[in-house]
Order: C-alpha cells, then sequence, then structure tokens
C-alpha cells in the first residue's frame, strides 16, 4: 500500500546504473594526467545543483495529480466520481466529487507551497557564492556551477558548497576545524587533515599547480565512511599514491571553524553528497490503530458490497412483475428499455455502490492525518518535555507513531546516555595493583590534584614507578581527544593549566575526556597535537613530546584502542585501552589477577572500566606493523575489514599496566520514570553494550531490579558450564513453577533475566540451525515473557535490533519501543514500533533517526503515560467514531430502498450528502481527537497502572467496534422508522396555527429525509457530547456551533431558489417541517431514544464493572485538594532518603 | 493506506534545503510557550456518566415525556378521521365496473357513487384527502422526471425542458407542459360530496380549492410563463398524455389556479416519501355559527373515474379528518412518547438500586488504592 518504498527502491536502481563503476576518477582542476599513466576520459557528474523540489512550475498539476490518486482511498473516490459520471446514478458527481476535490485541492496547495518553499531553499542555497581557483586565481561563482574536480578555496564560518577532499589549510599543521552540526547534531569541533603532500601549499596559483587525480569510490550515504586515493603527478616520475579517508573528507552542509581558509577540490557534487543521499525519506512504520481501521475498513468495504448485492438481487426479485417495473405513471426511456439484462442489473449495482459509498469515508483519512499533524504539536508544545539544559524541548519527526505511543508493552533500553547521564566523572584508576583517587572529598572540599594522590600500597619502588610512568602516558597519549582553545564559547570551560589561554576538552566520546580530565588531576596534563607531535605536561612540569605514528581508531567491535607512539628517547610504543573483555585475551604480562578483581569490584558498584596495556615494539615491528596498516589503509576495497585484520594482528602481546573506573551517574528520575512503566504493565528491558556488572548495578540503582526481583542468569559464563539446552530448560521450569505458585498468593515474585550477548547469539544461532533441540527461541521467550525485567548486556548494535526483532515477531506482537542515544541504538531505534532518541551526549545520530526525541530519559513517563495514553484514546474514539456515524448516515439511506421499489433514490438531498462528512459533523470529532483528556494529566502521572486500561489496542478490538457498527445501525433503525411510522399511518402535516398563511399541507419525501437527517446530526454530535468528558470553551464552540450551522445552513439552503440549481426540491422544505409541532415533537423523541442505549451502557458498566480510569474519573472531584499535599509529602520523604 | 498523505513532515523538513533555514536546531530551542492551550490545561468541565448523575435526568425525561405522550395521545384521539376505499376491486364495490372498463381512450368519465354515514359530526375545518396504496412515487426515475425551471416560468425550459422529463419530455417535436412522469402522472379523479338529507334530498357540500398548496410553492416555486393568456403562453406545447385537459384548464371555475399554479398540481408534484400515501385535496371549510361542519349521517360520494390503480395493486381512498394543533391523526407519536418516558422512569428506578447497591462499593474501593 505504501508506495514510497517501491518508489525508493526504483530510484536506488535506478542511481544504481550510475553505479556500476565501483569507482570514481577524479580530475583535480579538470587536468589531464600525464600521457600513460591513465586513459583520460572525461566523466559526466552533476552539476552542484541540489533539487529538493519535487515538482517543477509544469509538472506540478499532472505529477501532484498522479502522487495523490496513488493512494487507494483517493483512487477509491475517484473511481466512484467517475462512475457517477458515466452511468445514470442516484446522487449527482458534485456529491463524491466535491469532497475529493476539497481534499485534493487542500493536499495539493499545501504541498505546492511545502515545494515552493523548498525551490526558494534551493534557489538560495544554489545561488549562494563559492570561490574557485581557475587559472591561478580565486573566481567568485555560484555554487550551482560547481563541477567535479573543480578546487574550491572556503573561508571560516562558510559552509562547504559540496564534498570536498581537503587539500591544504591556511594553518600549517595542515589541519581544519569543522563543525557538523546541520549534518549530524554533533556540535563539537572535529579536525580534518589535509593531503599530507599538498598541505603546504599556501596560494592558489601552487594549489592550481597541482597535477593529480583522485579516485574514490562511487557516493554512498554513510557519512562516516570514505575512501579513496590521490595520485599526484610529478615532472616523469612515478605519480605517489596515499590514501584519502573519511578525516580527507569534507562534507557538505559542514562549517569550516577556526582556519582562515582552505582549499581542497570537488569530489561529489549537488545530489550526490554525502548530506542529499543522507536526506531520503526512511521506511514507514504504521501503527496498529492504522492496521485496526484498516481491518475496520475492510469490514465496510464488505458490508458495502453486500448492501449492494443484496439491494440488486431483491430489486430484480421485485420488479420481476412488469406493472412493478413499469407502471403507467412511470415509463422507461426506449434507450433504457433497449439494454440488456446485465448491463441494466450491473449498473444498478454500481449505483447501489455509489449511493452507500459514504460508509467509508473520504474524511476520515483527512480527519485522521490532520488529527496526527496538529495534535504532534502538543508534544512539541509541552513545557514539562523542555530541558533547560539543552534548550530543546521534544521533537516529533513523524506524527503517524503519536498513538502508538500509548500501546507500548516493551520498552528497550539503552544504559548509557539513555539511562544513564553519560557525563563520566574519573573516579580511580588502578596501576598494577594500586589504587589511586585523584580527589578525596574532605570536608566537603574537593583537595586539589596531586597531593591527595591515596597511595594504597605505600612504598612505590622503582619498578612500579616505571609501570606509573607508562600508564599515565598511556592515558595521556592513548585518546583522540582534541584541545580547544576558544575563548568565546558557551559551556563549562575548564582551564588546563593555570597562566594560559582557557581550553577544554573535546572528544566524541566522554570517557575519553574524563580520563583526560583525570589525568590531569593526577598531574599529567594533556597539552596538545602539534605537528603530529603530541605534548605532556607531566608532574614535574616538564613538557614530555611523543611523536604519534598511528592512531588505531575505537570501534565497536574490537571495543578497544591503541596508538603508536614513538617517545622522545627513540622508543616505539603501542599504548591500547578498551574493555576487560577484550584486553585480557592480549595479555601476556602483568599482574591481570590483582586488576581483573579491581575491574570486577568496580563494575559492581556501577563504574565503568577500562583496562589499559602497551607493547614495547621494535623498530622492526614497528615497520612490519606500519607496513600492515599502510596496506589496508590504501586498499580501495574491504578497507574495513583489511584493517581490522591489520588491527588484529599488531595489537597483541600486551603487558598489563591497569584499569581505570569512571563513574556515569543515573539521570534524574531514571528510577521514577522505570517504575512507572513497570506500573503501567510495560516491561523494560536494557540492552546494552557495557559488562554485566557494571549494567547490573545500574539495573538496581534504577529499581529496574529490585532486592525482590530473582535474577535469572543466562550468561556465558553459566554456558561454559552446562549446555544451553539444560539452563534454557531449567529456567523455564523455574518461572512456571513460580508462576502456578503465585496464581495462588497474590504477591508474585517478579523474575530479572540477564543475558549476554554471546548467550543470544547462541539461541538465536539454534533456530537458524534447526537443529532438534527444538526451539530455544520460543523458550528464550516464554522465560522473558514472565520476567519483568530483563538486561541484555554485551550487546553489539545489530544484536540490540536483533532482540527487538525477536520480541516484534513473537506470537502476541507486542508493541515495542526503542529509546537511546547513541549512533549503537541506531539500529534498534529504526527495528522498533516507535524509535525514541534521547538528544544526549554522543551526537544526534539518534534523535534524528528517530520518531521522537526526548532530551532526557525521565520524559519517556509524560510521553508514554499521559500523550500516549491521549494519543490513543483520541483516535480510537476518531476511528469508531467516524465509522458509527456513517453507520447512522447511510443505514437508514439501505433501509429506504425497500420502500422505493430498490430505485435508488437517496433519502437526503445532495447538498446533505456532500457535507455530512465535510462539515457537519467533521469539526466535533476533529477537537474532540485534539483535546479530549478523559483523565486528568495528573491521574495519569500518578497512577501508571492507568496505562493497561488501552494495553492491546483495547479501544479498537472487534467486540468494541462491533458495539459502535451496533449502536449505529440501532440508531439508523430509530431514524428510519422513527420517521416511517410518522409519515406512514397519519397525516402528518404542517401546523396551520403555526404559520397563519398556510393551513394543510402534505410533506414529501425530501422533508421525510430532512428529519431523518436532522434527527441524525444532533444525535451524532450529541453522542460525541456525551463522550466528551473534558469540555474547554472550544468544545462549547465547536459542538453546539456545528449544530448551529446545520439549521443555519438549512434554513438558507431551502430559503432561496438556488439558480444554479436545475431543482428546488429542498425549496422551504426545512421551514415547513420546523413550522410543524409533531415534527419538533418527533425528533426530540427520536434523538433521545437513539442516545439512550449508549447512556444505559455507559452507566451500566461503570456502576456494576467500572474499569480503572473509569474509577480514575468518579475519583477526581474527592481528590482534588488531596493530590498536592500527597505529592508534597513523597517528595519531602524522597529528599529525606537520600 | 493514506498513511502520512497530508502530512506535513513526511519528507520536508529533512530536505537539504530547509536543514539550514530552519530545521530542527533554532525552531525548536526557543522554550514553549506555556499557555493553556499548548499545555493542554485549558479550564474544562469535566462531566462523567455516573448512575448518580443520570439518574435525576432519566426521572425528569420520564416526568416530562409521559404526560406529553398523554396529551398527544389524548389529541390524537379526540380528531375524527373517516377513510373509505373506493377502488372497487371487489364486484360488489360501486366503482368496480368503472375500474374493470377503464380505458385511457375514453372521453367520458365513468362516474360512480358511494354511500357512507359518519357516525359522529366533523367539528371545525375539515379536510379531504385523497389516498394512494402501492404508488411509488418516490422511485428514483419517477422522482426525477421533471423540470423545475420550466414550473418556474422558465421559457427555455418550457420549449425545451430538461432530459430529466425522458420519455416524457416531447411528444411529436412539441415540449410537454409541465414534462415529466410526476406530471404526467397527475391524480384526476374528480370526488364530489353531498349530504343526504333524511328525505333523500342531496345537498352539495362546497369543497374548497384553494390553500392546499405551501404558500411558497404556489408564489415562489412555481410560476407560470408570462405571457398575457395562459393558453397563449402554453401554445408551442403539448399537455402530457395521460391528461384530459391542458394545463391551463385544470381548474374551469377559477382562472387564477390554472398552469403550473394549481394547486391540485403543486400538491401532486410534491413527491410521496413513502409508498402509501395522502394527499389533501379539498377543504371544507368551518360553517359559521354552532352547526358542525359535517354533521352526522349520510353522505354521498360522487367519483369521477380517471385514474387506473390496479394495473399495480393499487388503492385508492377517499379520507375526510379533522385536525388539531400537532396535526392530523397520530396516536403513533403519543404512544411512543408515553413508552420512552415510562421506559425512562423505570431506568430511573433501575439505576436507583444500582446506584444505592455499586455507588457504595466503588467509592469505598478507591481508598484502598
Amino acid at each position: 500500500m505504501d508506495f514510497s518504498l517501491l518508489r525508493n527502491i526504483i530510484t536506488r536502481y535506478c542511481v544504481g546504473e550510475e553505479n556500476w563503476v565501483d569507482s570514481r576518477t577524479v580530475y583535480i582542476g579538470h587536468k589531464e594526467p600525464p600521457p600513460g599513466a591513465e586513459a583520460y576520459i572525461p566523466q559526466r557528474y552533476p552539476d552542484n545543483r541540489i533539487v529538493s523540489s519535487k515538482y517543477t512550475f509544469w509538472n506540478f498539476i499532472p505529477k501532484n495529480l498522479f502522487e495523490q490518486f496513488r493512494r487507494i482511498a483517493n483512487f477509491y473516490f475517484l473511481v466512484i466520481f467517475l462512475v457517477q459520471l458515466i452511468i445514470d446514478t442516484p446522487t449527482s458527481p458534485v456529491t463524491s466529487g466535491l469532497p475529493l476535490f476539497f481534499v485534493i485541492t487542500v493536499t495539493a496547495i499545501k504541498q505546492g507551497y511545502e515545494d515552493w518553499l523548498r525551490h526558494k531553499a534551493d534557489c538560495s542555497i544554489n545561488e549562494c557564492p563559492v570561490d574557485v581557483v581557475q587559472q591561478g586565481k580565486v573566481v567568485r561563482t555560484q555554487s550551482h556551477k560547481l563541477r567535479v574536480g573543480d578546487i574550491v578555496m572556503v573561508r571560516e564560518d562558510e559552509i562547504f558548497p559540496c564534498d570536498l577532499i581537503f587539500l591544504s589549510s591556511s594553518r600549517y599543521d595542515g589541519i581544519c576545524y569543522v563543525t557538523t552540526t546541520s549534518l549530524d547534531g554533533e556540535s563539537s569541533h572535529k579536525t580534518y587533515y589535509a593531503v599530507p603532500d599538498t598541505m603546504a601549499f599556501r596560494t592558489e596559483q601552487e594549489v592550481d599547480s597541482l597535477h593529480a587525480t583522485i579516485e574514490c569510490e562511487q557516493p554512498q550515504p554513510d557519512l562516516y565512511k570514505f575512501v579513496g586515493r590521490i595520485n599526484i603527478y610529478k615532472d616523469k616520475e612515478e605519480p605517489i599514491s596515499r590514501t584519502l579517508g573519511a578525516e580527507n573528507l569534507l562534507l557538505r552542509g559542514a562549517t569550516l571553524k577556526n582556519t582562515q581558509h582552505i582549499y581542497a577540490v570537488a569530489v561529489y557534487t549537488g545530489m550526490e553528497t554525502k548530506m542529499a543521499l543522507n536526506y531520503q525519506s526512511k521506511s514507514q512504520k504504521r501503527s496498529a490503530v492504522e492496521k485496526s481501521m484498516n481491518a475496520f475498513l475492510i469490514v465496510y468495504l464488505c458490508i458495502l458490497i453486500s448492501k449492494a448485492v443484496i439491494n440488486t438481487v431483491l430489486k430484480y426479485a421485485w420488479q420481476w412483475s412488469p406493472d412493478r417495473d413499469e407502471p403507467w405513471y412511470n415509463h422507461r426511456t426506449e434507450i433504457e428499455r433497449q439494454r440488456h439484462v446485465v448491463i441494466r442489473a450491473f449498473t444498478d449495482f454500481l449505483a447501489f455502490m455509489v449511493l452507500f459509498n459514504y460508509i467509508i469515508p473520504v474524511s476520515m483519512y483527512v480527519t485522521v492525518e490532520m488529527q496526527k499533524f496538529l495534535g504532534s504539536y502538543f508534544i512539541t508544545w509541552d513545557e514539562e518535555m523542555f530541558d533547560e539544559e539543552l534548550g530543546q524541548g521534544a521533537q516529533v519527526n513523524t506524527s503517524d507513531l503519536n498513538e502508538e505511543l500509548g500501546q507500548v508493552e516493551y520498552v528497550f533500553t539503552d544504559k548509557t546516555g539513555t539511562l544513564t547521564e553519560n557525563n563520566m566523572e574519573f573516579i580511580e584508576c588502578c596501576v598494577d595493583g594500586n589504587v589511586y583517587i585523584p580527589h578525596a572529598i574532605c570536608n566537603g572540599q574537593i583537595l586539589s590534584a596531586a597531593s591527595s594522590i591515596d597511595m594504597i600500597d605505600s612504598s612505590p619502588g622503582g619498578y612500579r614507578r616505571e609501570y606509573e610512568d607508562l600508564f599515565f602516558r598511556a592515558l595521556c597519549l592513548c585518546h583522540t581527544v582534541q584541545v580547544k582553545e576558544e575563548e568565546t564559547v558557551d559551556g563549562i570551560k575548564r582551564g588546563i593549566h593555570q597562566g594560559r589561554p582557557t581550553s577544554f576538552y573535546i572528544s566524541s566520546s566522554p570517557d575519553e575526556v574524563a580520563l583526560v580530565e583525570g589525568m590531569k588531576r593526577l598531574g599529567y596534563t594533556y597539552l596538545r597535537l602539534k605537528d603530529s607531535y603530541m605534548e605532556i605536561l607531566n608532574k614535574d612540569d616538564e613538557i614530555e613530546r611523543f611523536e604519534l605514528l598511528h592512531v588505531l581508531n575505537f570501534d565497536s567491535v574490537r571495543r578497544r584502542m591503541s596508538v603508536i607512539v614513538k617517545s622522545s628517547s627513540g622508543e616505539y610504543l603501542l599504548f591500547c585501552k578498551g574493555a576487560d573483555s577484550s584486553i585480557f585475551p592480549r595479555v601476556v604480562s602483568g599482574k591481570v589477577e590483582q586488576v581483573r578483581a579491581r575491574v570486577e569490584q568496580n563494575a559492581v558498584e556501577g563504574l565503568r572500566t577500562l583496562c589499559v596495556a602497551y607493547r614495547r615494539l621494535s623498530q622492526s615491528e614497528y615497520q612490519e606493523a606500519c607496513h600492515h596498516l599502510t596496506e589496508a589503509k590504501l586498499a580501495l576495497q574491504d578497507r574495513e575489514q583489511r584493517l581490522a585484520q591489520a588491527y588484529d594482528i599488531i595489537e597483541r602481546d600486551f603487558v598489563l599496566l591497569g584499569a581505570t573506573a569512571v563513574e556515569d551517574r543515573l539521570q534524574e528520575k531514571a528510577a521514577d520514570t522505570i517504575e512507572s512503566l513497570h506500573k503501567a504493565g510495560i516491561k523494560v528491558w536494557v540492552l546494552t553494550g557495557d559488562k554485566m556488572e557494571t549494567a547490573a548495578a545500574t539495573c538496581y540503582a534504577s529499581k529496574l531490579f529490585r532486592h525482590s526481583t530473582q535474577i535469572l542468569e543466562l550468561t556465558k559464563k553459566r554456558t561454559e558450564e552446562q549446555s544451553l539446552h539444560d539452563i534454557l530448560f531449567e529456567l523455564n521450569r523455574t518461572v512456571l513453577r513460580q508462576r502456578s505458585i503465585s496464581g495462588l498468593s497474590v504477591d508474585c515474585l517478579d523474575f530479572g533475566l540477564i543475558i549476554d550477548g554471546a548467550t543470544l547469539s547462541a539461541i538465536l544461532k539454534s533456530n537458524q540451525e534447526g537443529t532438534s533441540h527444538g526451539n530455544y527461541r520460543e523458550i528464550f521467550l516464554e522465560i522473558c515473557r514472565n520476567c519483568s525485567a530483563v538486561l541484555c548486556c554485551r550487546m553489539a548494535p545489530l544484536q540490540k535490533a536483533q532482540i527487538v526483532k525477536l520480541i516484534k515477531a513473537s506470537k502476541e506482537h507486542p508493541i515495542t519501543l526503542a529509546v537511546g542515544d547513541g549512533a549503537n541504538d541506531v539500529s534498534m531505534i529504526l527495528e522498533a514500533h516507535v524509535g525514541i532518541g534521547i538528544m544526549g551526549k554522543e551526537g544526534r545520530q539518534a534523535a534524528r533517526n528517530s520518531d521522537y526525541a526526548i532530551p532526557k530519559f525521565k520524559h519517556l513517563k509524560k510521553m508514554l503515560l499521559v500523550h500516549g495514553h491521549y494519543y490513543y484514546i483520541r483516535i480510537a474514539e476518531l476511528v469508531q467514531y467516524f465509522f458509527y456515524k456513517n453507520v447512522c448516515f447511510i443505514f437508514p439511506q439501505f433501509l429506504y430502498q425497500f420502500f422505493c421499489g430498490f430505485s435508488q433514490q437517496p433519502l437526503y438531498d445532495t447538498a446533505y450528502l456532500t457535507l455530512y462528512n465535510i462539515s457537519f459533523t467533521s469539526l466535533p470529532i476533529l477537537l474532540y481527537s485534539l483535546v479530549e483528556q478523559h483523565v486528568t494529566m495528573e491521574s495519569l502521572k500518578r497512577e501508571p497502572s492507568l496505562y493497561r486500561d488501552i494495553a492491546k489496542n483495547s479501544l479498537l478490538r472487534w467486540p468494541v467496534f462491533l458495539y459502535w457498527t451496533c449502536l449505529g445501525v440501532f440508531d439508523a433503525f430509530i431514524f428510519f422508522f422513527g420517521a416511517y411510522f410518522l409519515f406512514d399511518n397519519t397525516t402528518f402535516t404542517s401546523n396551520g396555527q403555526l404559520m397563519t398563511t398556510n393551513t394543510q399541507m402534505m410533506f414529501g419525501n425530501w422533508t421525510f429525509g430532512t428529519l431523518v437527517f436532522t434527527v441524525l446530526v444532533f444525535t451524532v454530535t450529541l453522542k460525541l457530547a456525551l463522550d466528551t468528558h473534558h469540555w474547554t470553551w472550544i468544545n462549547h464552540f465547536v459542538i453546539w456551533g456545528s449544530l448551529l450551522f446545520y439549521v443555519i445552513f438549512s434554513l438558507l439552503w431551502g430559503g432561496i431558489i438556488w439558480p444554479f440549481l436545475n431543482y428546488q426540491r429542498m425549496y422551504y422544505v426545512f421551514m415547513q417541517m420546523l413550522s410543524s409541532g409533531p415534527a419538533w415533537l418527533s425528533i426530540i423523541l427520536l434523538i433521545t431514544v437513539s442516545l439512550l442505549p449508549d447512556v444505559i451502557k455507559k452507566v451500566l458498566c461503570r456502576a456494576i464493572c467500572p474499569t480503572a480510569t473509569e474509577r480514575a474519573q468518579s475519583s477526581r472531584p474527592c481528590l482534588t485538594v488531596e493530590p498536592s499535599t500527597i505529592f508534597m509529602l513523597s517528595q519531602s520523604s524522597s529528599r529525606m532518603s537520600f | 493506506m493514506m498513511a502520512s498523505s497530508y502530512n506535513a513532515k513526511e519528507e520536508d523538513g529533512h530536505h537539504p534545503g530547509s536543514s539550514n533555514h530552519g530545521g530542527t536546531g533554532p525552531s525548536s530551542s526557543k522554550k514553549p510557550d506555556n499557555t493553556a492551550f499548548k499545555q493542554q490545561r485549558l479550564p474544562a468541565w469535566q462531566p462523567i456518566l455516573t448512575a448518580g448523575t443520570v439518574l435525576p435526568a432519566f426521572f425528569i425525561i420520564g416526568l416530562i415525556f409521559i404526560p406529553i405522550g398523554i396529551g398527544l395521545y389524548v389529541t390524537s384521539n379526540n380528531i375524527k378521521e373517516f377513510e373509505i376505499d373506493y377502488t372497487g376491486v371487489e364486484p360488489d364495490s360501486p366503482c368496480y365496473i368503472c375500474a374493470q372498463n377503464f380505458s385511457w381512450n375514453s372521453t367520458t368519465p365513468c362516474i360512480c357513487t358511494v354511500n357512507f354515514t359518519l357516525q359522529q359530526p366533523f367539528e371545525n375545518n375539515v379536510y379531504m384527502y385523497y389516498g394512494l396504496s402501492n404508488f411509488y412515487q418516490n422511485h428514483r426515475r419517477y422522482v426525477k422526471s421533471r423540470d423545475d425551471k420550466q414550473l418556474n416560468g422558465d421559457l427555455n425550459n418550457l420549449e425545451d425542458p430538461s432530459s430529466d422529463c425522458e420519455p416524457y419530455r416531447k411528444i411529436g417535436g412539441k415540449a410537454v407542459a409541465p414534462c415529466g412522469a410526476i406530471a404526467n402522472s397527475l391524480f384526476n379523479d374528480t370526488l364530489d360530496l353531498s349530504y343526504v338529507e333524511s328525505n333523500g334530498t342531496l345537498n352539495s357540500i362546497d369543497l374548497q380549492r384553494k390553500g392546499i398548496a405551501w404558500w411558497t410553492d404556489k408564489h415562489v416555486k412555481f410560476k407560470n410563463p408570462a405571457g398575457s393568456n395562459l393558453s397563449v403562453a402554453f401554445q408551442n406545447t403539448v399537455m402530457p398524455v395521460n391528461w384530459r385537459n391542458p394545463v391551463y384548464n385544470l381548474d374551469p371555475s377559477d382562472p387564477d389556479n390554472n398552469g403550473f399554479i394549481n394547486e391540485d398540481f403543486i400538491v401532486w408534484m410534491r413527491t410521496a416519501a413513502l409508498p402509501t400515501f395522502r394527499k389533501l385535496y379539498r377543504i371544507i371549510p368551518k360553517k359559521s355559527g354552532a352547526a358542525s361542519t359535517l354533521p352526522s349521517g349520510s353522505y354521498r360520494l360522487k367519483i369521477a373515474y380517471n385514474y387506473p390503480v390496479l394495473s399495480f395493486d393499487g388503492r385508492k381512498r377517499m379520507i375526510l379528518s379533522t385536525i388539531s394543533w400537532m396535526g392530523g391523526k397520530n396516536p403513533f407519536l403519543g404512544i411512543a412518547y408515553i413508552t420512552v418516558g415510562s421506559i425512562c422512569f423505570f431506568l430511573g428506578i433501575v439505576l436507583l438500586i444500582i446506584n444505592h447497591k455499586y455507588g457504595n462499593r466503588s467509592s469505598s474501593a478507591d481508598i484502598p488504592n
């Protein structure tokens, strides 16, 4: 049904045609390489024009119409409209044409306006000036005229016009700083490196003299990957090849900072830039409500078709006798008579379809869309979800899933940065068994730096001294932290050293900053990286310089990073830091046991630990390592894989130095949020890459596990002892036994499960292999189902997504929500039904890929329990009500066919048919679906268990749907037969006394229809009024206003001979009806009777078996004063406990 | 299906273009306004339907509806109505011969007389109706078959009626006026009522032919085509096939009641809602003084039998009725009011019991929570 996916696939294939060539060769400055090197193949690349607009002036109407009619619903109404045009149908084409036209026009105007904005934005971007180096001169041109191979000069604070390879900078070290805020939201400055051979170029002439080609891969959307090679030709020498990586590629959209100007060459332009490639729409997620809506729609479509079939069959049965078919007073035309009976029957069928087509209302789609779109503003407007520190509130990236927030059954949360602050603080380090704590708190004062080093082991010998020195140097050198010497940046400034310009550390990983800062407090200050020399100020205020040779970057698979440095004494040293699990297997010597013990102890306390190791490299070893690295780096293909192999070869035979511990505090109210989610019946799973002990400690702190929780472990440690099979079955038995016991006793013991990545993959793998051991996956799911909390540790990013997928696919098909803050959570955020990003410190990638972004974890509570709940009940009512009101609307029409010889005579006038859904009954429900609050926000927050009332799509299940439909049918019967009896056996007349000029007048079929319609509009609106629990002045205005509008419209519609109409059947019908006493009486009676069953049902349900929601509603009046005091009490008590 | 179709955030907002001038960063970094509407904290009345609150409403509805119902019922019962079927289906009925020998071609109308007796005198204005059964005036083809413009005196449509009138649009190239199936099937029985004095002499009763149509219909919706003389105005048209008199000669007694504004015609043109219907035919005005409009006794109805209904199993009736403030005889409304009122009252009692029984329980159940 959704075509955007298809479109993506198609475009991908179309683009793919160009991509047949794996790499592209860029001729810098459009200069041909010297003959013999390679054949000069002038390649065609798109110009640097950014086209984000969809339409042009010429193709707007056809293309937009095409886009709109691809939607099934629009198409359905178009077909109905065409049928009305072609055959002789009971209602004029206007009735379906007008709403359709309205919807299409409004959408087209909206899209056209948006496209116009895009055109404007495109224009301003495409025409912004760019400096290009041509013939040794800087020429100013427009951005869209840029071509691949052009050399561009970019000045400070300018935005890069396309993806560029960095050639040289005004800085002598050949680097530049860049912010990528508009790309990934990270505001930190990133360093990019110029190609070493060209970094010395200073002037345009020099740059222009460069003769080189760049080979690089075809454009791909990954912002952080780039593989390429530059070949520099110098006079008749062999070309020099250099590898190019992501650190050489300046991305379009990023801004140059702290650098006067740079020269760079364009490699990807226009729509091929990484930024443009990244703004493709994501695949659409569909909410459960939408699925039920579609199911209901199919039911109604069936009802529609069966109604039409029944009526067609009955029609032909009834008019079998020719006197009924064509009595003398009502002949057919000759043309009709000559038509074949089958064609006539088919036409009749279509006519019935047209007559009843309103049962599927076009306006429902519009209303649902409007509700979702407008409703999502309440999330962005929410002040409580605004974070002062970040200066940001919640963000809605898609409004399609609003109601899904009220249906969440599983929450998958990341730990670091989500549950915790991701505000790292260096706590201690352990060097070779000795523990150092940078600051001890004495009388509330933090003692400064070195004086407070607490040496547990009293006498450090020379041997230890050496280890200590190495350890601290390792931490000072093994990182990718930058020093930022800036005076005017808002934020927390941390002086590196007194007397020098204030500067602070920036890194993509907060752990590293914490470590480097911790080192500073211990007396070793990292000063800067200059000309690939790292400078350290050691304890004795001496500057030590190390030449940085290689950085083996961190990645989440290896879980470690290394640097190779050359000390001033000429030693080659490799320092490595990483997770204990990735370091210990590679360690050959060192006090492994002591360190391990300390690490584990720290982990239990919830600290993040890292191990530090080093390796001394001989000259030959270094050469070899160098060789491996350069080879891998030069590779154009599979570079990642080769690099990983090279790293694996180099990072071994370590000597363990020690370990560090960094604390990551829990986010405020994280525990409260988790507790509320638990009470709301939501299962919370923590998925983290962290160690089990650390993660478990966090879980206890955040009340995910309580002390009463029985922990089930499913970890590698256990699987080594027992087979996975046995453990699974044993756990399953425990859980089941407990459940059968707790079935009797009220307070059931809750279970918490801990599983690690390795075991998880074993469980998942077992299923794929289809072993005879039965389906582990099912057993695992069974265990999980009975656990209130699950902790998955040591997870790779992809495993997180796998878990989500596993739960999604389990047999109950629960609604899942994933919340995370980092790039490693993106896969899980995309996989879950609802993805929520935390605007955290690890960049904005998660927030960018999420459906909703919130500043803090605690906001999840309001998001789900209040907003989700509201959106769900609002949209549930919206959907049910829409079907209900259309049953009420169309069913009398169906019944009327039995009394008009199945002739498709419409009961209502065309205007009423057209406007019923568009205006008479549309606004009240739209407003209801925007502002309804069946329970106050406070009670929703106070009683999370109310969330259980709407779990499992409870308001849109079949029984509820059936109830609404039956109510609709009942009301329709009341409307129709009420009017029928009044017309049938009496002279239903207007009153002579009221209108003196008239005496006894008969009412015709249009009066009959108007009477039914009036009752219908009033009943349907009042039914909504009965359902409204939250009457603001807007509700009053809209509900009473729309009734008034109906009356005024009817008076007007019947009050004038409308010159553009060729019939005047409604003339004075409404007024005549109102002038009759019995009409008033019967309208009142019929409305009362129609509303009665629903009122009784509501009252009885509430009185006999009230739901929690209903109790909360009725307890509202008596609790108005108390909650504030209770709240204050609980606050003060919680404060006491801290 | 149509997800995201009207969703402004569909693909925009994340376009390269908009990322610079709007996007997510700067616009949302502003603190949201603390207005009651945006924070969803508008002051609101929060009614809940509980047994306790609905109870009084039920009793009130009961207490209001039952008297109204009784009033309606009594009023309806006071209305006198007399109905006689003169179709002539049974062989012994007076119109049997007329009904059987009906032919469209006969020039002289078949006359039959029906005698009947009114047991009670009819006071005030008495309304005389004709009723038809099994006559589908609400058939779509039929309802549609008219030209309101022509009926409104539009000269263009007079000579070139709307195609809706097919197959009653033109005869031999000349436009039919009034065109269409409704007009063509105009009820054309003539009913004359006379009081039979005890001595056997017939006393013809004055039947008023005007004032039976809606004022707006007669004066606004229906208009004769302009022209000094009606017969001139209609000279280029022919009358419908089944008519005996042209449209400008529908009421020979009153020249102002001819053409499209003939009231019998207007009444007929308002198509009935259901296949069994009655239409106002004549008004018998109240006599001055104390005398009843129709005193009890025997009457004779003389029918010029022009309208065939047997072919489609139809029935023809003549109805005499008085009216009240609430219109004609209408026991249904009164009964319905009484029933609904009683139900509400009864439900009120049930709810009272329920409220008494469960009300305490549910309120006490709140405390442990």
